[in-house]
């Protein structure tokens, strides 16, 4: 069976999410992997919207292109303000949180501001947006992207959006009492922490990838288990749930 | 203006007239409010309920110097800097949407130096917003904590009094002009909004003078029958513009969907030509059309009417 990164990245974080959790969803990936959980194994897994929606069903063929339009508000419960959206964040409500980005380092710390040092950069890229927030409040934080060796860089150029900062105590150190990142998924991995470093290790690896190309393609160390599991492939059922849900492939390239 | 002190802002406020007066006007009289050097609050989010019938009106007015802030900035924002009529924008995000990917002008234009960008994360700036509504110089967050955002936004830390935990705070942000599109509006400017209220109701008392845009200007006798639904007060408001499709080609909820053809062929022309294709975007949908009502014809009556039906289909 063949699939694309993109859809392969929707199912593997899919299998993530637990039923009647609460998760913080972006536009694309995220969204198409929180609607994909909800139509499995999750039917009461609650999606939360940036641009202020609280339980939106999305309806297939019209998924939104950003989180603060009518489509992604479909069905919602709740139209909170942005900052109360985002300060029920803070309060401690939600379970899961979704992160991408240009850079990731070993430690999960995120940047999506600056390719280059900041004062003069050689590439100025969106920002935080919402990350930074959804980073620093959420109970567990999941990366998803694809793997890169110029994005798995050993240092960020900048801390857009704070991971385990530098260390186990990183965090609490910043101040950051609560939440954690704790999975970070690509197209060929999936990666944890170790408790001990608070660095990226691998878990396993996606259908019919070696550990050789993972660490071709990361730009730091990344131990291992000694036998390394790879993940189930994604199901015929899932693929037909994604691609009913983007028939446009937006999102799923 | 923004940088100035909670004091100063309060003094500005009680300076100027809050009276329950008639305050209906046209967007060119209107968006005589805003000076050269003003930071300007822009409404709504991304592309939804953007103030598109003033922010045009300020681009032909050929103001200078503005400052420009906004939660997630669209290509407004670049406009601005293309008519060379922004010198900073303060936003969490600037861009046009996802698909889009990075923004080639917003690129060009701080990376060279000519446009500062101050960035805050999401919430840090609805606090700095709130902090503004709320009359006093900052609020405490744990958002930017950790990261390099904080130290490069001029944001400060504190040992919280009470518990000894380190906290972030972020300074009040009183713009000099919020403007804001809302669904509708009476004469004295008290005004309603449906769906998302993004930050339309912090920045209406936040700043020290605001243009509300209504889609429709209703009975004052009809919005007390639905008091409600008013988020935005009267004595928040100093001119009130009746502008059906005044967020247009962005969204208006439940009224209009975007135009995301027309946003997608902007976007592409700016990919493959730069500048020069926001420019002759500039001359072709606010230099050219003399008044909102030739902007619209632009777009063309058909056009309306079908991104007017997709959002009821949606609303179903």
């Amino acid at each position: 069976m063949t699939y694309t990164a993109s859809e392969l990245l929707a199912v593997s974080a899919a299998r993530l999410l637990e039923d009647r959790k609460i998760v913080f969803a972006g536009v694309g990936t995220p969204l198409l992997a929180s609607v994909l959980a909800q139509t499995t194994h999750a039917p009461n897994l609650t999606i939360v919207l940036e641009g202020g929606v609280i339980g939106p069903e999305m309806a297939p063929g019209r998924l939104p292109i950003s989180t603060n339009e009518m489509r992604a508000a479909r069905r919602g419960v709740l139209l909170p303000s942005i900052t109360q959206i985002f300060l029920y964040a803070q309060r401690g409500f939600y379970d899961y949180g979704f992160l991408g980005g240009a850079q990731v380092d070993p430690y999960g710390n995120v940047n999506t501001s600056f390719i280059g040092p900041p004062e003069r950069p050689r590439v100025r890229l969106p920002g935080s947006g919402g990350a930074c927030d959804i980073i620093s409040h959420c109970r567990e934080i999941l990366i998803v992207t694809t793997h890169e060796r110029r994005r798995f860089v050993e240092r960020v150029d900048f801390v857009t959006s704070p991971g385990h900062v530098d260390g186990p105590d990183g965090r609490r150190r910043a101040g950051l009492l609560f939440g954690r990142v704790t999975k970070v998924v690509t197209n060929l991995a999936l990666m944890g922490f170790d408790p001990a470093t608070a660095r990226m290790r691998l878990e396993a690896l996606q259908p019919g990838v070696r550990l050789e190309e993972v660490r071709e393609h990361t730009g730091f160390e990344l131990p291992a288990p000694a036998d390394v599991p790879h993940l189930p492939p994604p199901a015929e059922r899932e693929l037909a749930i994604l691609r009913t849900l983007d028939p446009e492939r937006t999102f799923l390239g | 203006m923004s940088d100035a002190s909670f004091v100063e802002a309060r003094r500005r406020l009680e300076a100027k007239d809050r009276s329950r007066r008639d305050k209906r006007m046209p967007v060119e009289r209107a968006a005589e409010l805003v000076r050269d050097g003003d930071h300007i609050a822009i409404g709504g989010c991304l592309y939804s309920r953007t103030p598109w019938v003033t922010l045009r009106e300020l681009l032909r007015q050929r103001r200078r110097d503005l400052t420009l802030s906004r939660n997630l900035l669209c290509y407004e924002g670049e406009l601005f800097m293309v008519a060379g009529a922004a010198r900073g924008i303060v936003t969490s995000w600037a861009g046009i949407g996802l698909p889009w990917g990075l923004s080639r002008i917003v690129r060009e234009f701080v990376e060279s130096g000519r446009v500062r960008f101050d960035e805050w994360s999401h919430l840090a700036l609805g606090l700095r917003y709130r902090a503004a509504a709320m009359g006093v110089p900052f609020l405490p967050t744990l958002s930017m904590l950790g990261s390099d955002l904080l130290a490069r936004a001029g944001a400060r830390t504190m040992t919280c009094p009470f518990t000894g935990e380190r906290l972030c705070l972020v300074p009040a942000l009183f713009p000099d002009v919020a403007l804001l599109h809302v669904h509708r509006a009476d004469p004295f400017g008290n005004a309603q909004i449906d769906g998302y209220p993004h930050m339309d109701a912090d920045l209406a008392v936040a700043a020290a003078a605001v243009i509300v845009s209504a889609e429709e200007i209703v009975d004052p006798e009809d919005l007390r029958r639905h008091a409600d639904r008013t988020i935005i007060p009267f004595f928040a408001v100093d001119a009130v513009v009746e502008a059906p499709y005044g967020a247009y080609p962005h969204e208006c909820y439940g009224l209009y969907e975007a135009d995301l053809a027309h946003i997608d062929a902007y976007a592409r022309g700016v990919a493959s030509g730069g500048a020069d294709a926001a420019r002759r975007h500039l001359d072709d949908y606010v230099y050219g059309p003399e008044t909102f009502e030739a902007y619209l014809e632009r777009f063309g009556v058909g056009r309306l009417l079908e991104r007017r039906r997709a959002a009821q289909e949606l609303s179903r």
